[in-house]
């Protein structure tokens, strides 16, 4: 096997947001907001990448850091070998075509002005200025004729369509310049399940064809399971654990990760009768003022007092699978 | 062969846009539309009107002017429809020219509001941060100006002019449609159609032309409507306390005054036909106003 680079390397990166007190004096200091703190991962070309946590932990954030959304506090983002954070705005825009976001609420990514068929020429003529206008249509229909999308839609309007297919649309959008990644910022939360399913087989074949590396974001383990190569589990803006999908299934290392993968439900009745969930008791801490030591000890059925005492770093278990544990 | 037929002539399929819906749930509101006929009216008397008397504006009746009270009241037979005014003109001409200005800087004040209101207030929205302060606190201090007070001061200092209203009108009309922009605009800016249009790259100017708006543009139009009548108030009141147009222009306020300072002779219809004009577009321009709020904005009823 050779050994590749990664496509996106992601080292400490952290954002912090300030918050301001409703109503508060100029000169009160505000207070830091640390969404994301301290990130690192790496991420292989044809990969795909889930990220699970929380709502509010995070994930987010982190997609629209990388993408140079929201400024980071600190940290690098590797992209082929360019220091994205550090490009100007020039150099950053020509970056953009390589990397396109798909969005969760699939009607409110949708301009409601534009038809479909702008939409879907928008990064296209944005970044290819000088294409002719019908060689920009005959691309549109080509992409919208591979996510399942009539090309005689063209001419129609974000509200004609269902969210299943506004999605499918939004993949449309994504795909026509030809990118090598997709960050799904989770793309099927806000459809139904027997949708849920369709879009992402869609995103799964798109990427075999195409060769894509995916980041693929949702709130719950069950979701990202069918298409992860390997999973990273966030908690109140930290990693807590980076596996092999299989492996973070099978054996989890992190006791945040165990309670989640034992609220995901077993399609055998009988063993999902059985079978013992943990339940994560007392809230979410806020993140405005997060625990001293180990993020999650506050919730953890087996902190001790070391937990409070020091940041526990990612380390090896072996296999690739990297856990944020004082006692793994 | 059949499906070919059909795939042909789903080619053409039109798609429904808002502004459609829009346009459909307005054309069933009738008092909407009756405004909008009414104001059609007016304008083409405005425009027109001058073709329909053998009286200009400035001719004075000098077989009339003696007995303004009590011959030169409304009649077909004379030529003056509307009667004469205090001097001696024909006051169908002259109302015709008051429509014109009054109409004029009604339209032109709602126009400067649009255009610089919304780019002023859509760019402040969408950037945010500093510069959005900064550009709202000018708003803040533009606002704090009692413009009444200046503008009569510039009209008392330069000379009553109409480009010194158009001056004073565009100083103020822009302020709250800016207001009312940007808060529209920081509330489209989060929808994920934006950020998606960041992450490709798209430049900032076109993010706020392309995306911004024309999302905020229903809002932009109900309230501009709204704002020619109190543009066209505002000019009357000007013009009622005599600073306003200067003779031998004229406009809705200025023809009241002159009407309500001859009411004590009788001649009544020197008020009362440019009252008729003046009331009966403010309220059009309100029930205007008002339908397309309903058509544009369906949530908001
Ligand atoms: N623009 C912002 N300003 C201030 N706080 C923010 C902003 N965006 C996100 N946050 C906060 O950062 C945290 C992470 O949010 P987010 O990344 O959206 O979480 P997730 O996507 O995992 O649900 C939340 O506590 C959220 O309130
Ligand atoms: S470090 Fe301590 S608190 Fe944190 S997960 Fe491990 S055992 Fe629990
Ligand atoms: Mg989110």
């Amino acid at each position: 096997m050779n050994v590749q680079s990664p496509l996106l390397s992601v080292r400490d990166l952290k954002v912090w947001f300030d918050i301001r007190a409703k109503g508060a004096l100029p000169w009160t200091p505000s207070q830091k907001l640390k969404a994301v703190d301290g990130v690192d991962f790496d991420l292989m070309p044809g990969e795909t990448l889930g990220i699970v946590g929380e709502s509010g932990c995070g994930k987010s954030t982190l997609a629209r850091a990388i993408m140079r959304m929201v400024p980071a506090e600190a940290g690098t983002v590797m992209w082929l070998g360019d220091s994205l954070l550090e490009l100007n705005k020039q150099d950053m825009r020509e970056h953009r075509k390589e990397m396109q976001m798909i969005f969760q609420d699939p009607l409110a990514s949708l301009n409601p002005r534009m038809t479909i068929g702008q939409i879907v020429a928008e990064p296209l003529k944005t970044h290819f200025p000088d294409i002719p206008a019908s060689e920009v249509k005959e691309r549109v229909r080509e992409v919208l004729q591979r996510v399942g999308i009539l090309p005689n839609m063209i001419n129609r309007y974000p509200h004609e369509f269902s969210g299943g297919q506004c999605q499918r649309i939004g993949i449309a959008r994504a795909l026509i310049v030809k990118p090598q990644l997709i960050i799904c910022d989770e793309p099927v939360s806000a459809l139904d399940v027997s949708i849920q399913a369709q879009v992402i087989n869609l995103l799964m074949d798109i990427q075999e064809e195409m060769g894509l590396s995916l980041i693929f974001i949702a709130h719950d383990l069950s979701v990202v399971k069918h298409i992860s190569t390997r999973v990273m589990v966030l908690y109140l803006g930290n990693v807590v654990e980076i596996s092999e999908a299989e492996q973070l299934y099978r054996a989890p290392g992190h006791p945040y990760t165990e309670a989640l993968i034992s609220a995901v439900p077993i399609p055998d009745p009988e063993a999902e009768a059985s079978k013992e969930v943990m339940i994560l008791d007392a809230d979410l801490p806020s993140p405005l003022n997060p625990p001293s030591g180990c993020v999650f000890r506050t919730r953890c059925l087996i902190a001790g007092p070391e937990c409070a005492q020091s940041k526990p770093p990612l380390k090896d278990l072996g296999n690739q699978q990297l856990v944020a544990c004082h006692k793994r | 062969m059949n499906l070919d037929t059909n795939m042909e002539s789903a080619e053409f399929l039109k798609g429904r846009s808002l502004w459609g819906d829009a346009r459909a749930r307005f054309f069933r509101n009738k008092a909407a539309v009756a405004s909008l006929i009414i104001l059609i009216l007016i304008s083409l008397f405005a425009i027109f009107g001058s073709y329909v008397t053998p009286w200009s504006n400035e001719e004075i009746d000098w077989n009339l002017m003696g007995d303004v009270q009590t011959l030169g009241g409304p009649s077909i037979e004379t030529g003056h429809y509307f009667g004469l005014d205090p001097l001696g003109r024909d006051l169908f001409a002259r109302v015709v020219q008051g429509t014109q200005i009054s109409l004029m800087i009604g339209v032109v004040g709602a126009l400067i509001s649009v255009i610089v209101g919304t780019l002023y207030g859509a760019t402040a929205g969408f950037v945010g941060g500093r510069i959005d302060n900064i550009m709202m606190r000018i708003v803040d201090i533009l606002m704090a100006i009692p413009y009444m007070f200046v503008l009569i001061l510039l009209l008392v200092v330069f000379g009553r002019s109409i480009f010194m209203l158009f001056v004073g009108i565009g100083m103020i009309s822009w302020l709250d449609m800016a207001r009312i922009a940007r808060g529209q605009t920081l509330s489209i800016k989060n929808k994920e159609f934006v950020e998606a249009a960041v992450a490709t790259g798209v430049s900032t100017p076109a993010i706020i032309l392309r995306h911004i708006v024309p999302n905020l543009l229903g809002v932009v139009i109900v309230y501009a409507t709204l704002l020619v009548p109190q543009m066209i108030m505002f000019e009357s009141f000007i013009s009622f306390l005599g600073l306003g147009v200067q003779e031998p222009l004229t406009s809705w306020g200025a023809l009241i005054n002159e009407g309500a300072g001859q009411m004590r002779y009788g001649t009544l219809w020197m008020l009362g036909f440019p009252l008729f004009f003046f009331l009966i577009s403010l309220f059009a321009f309100f029930f205007l106003g008002d339908g397309l709020r309903d058509a544009l904005d369906p949530k908001d009823r």
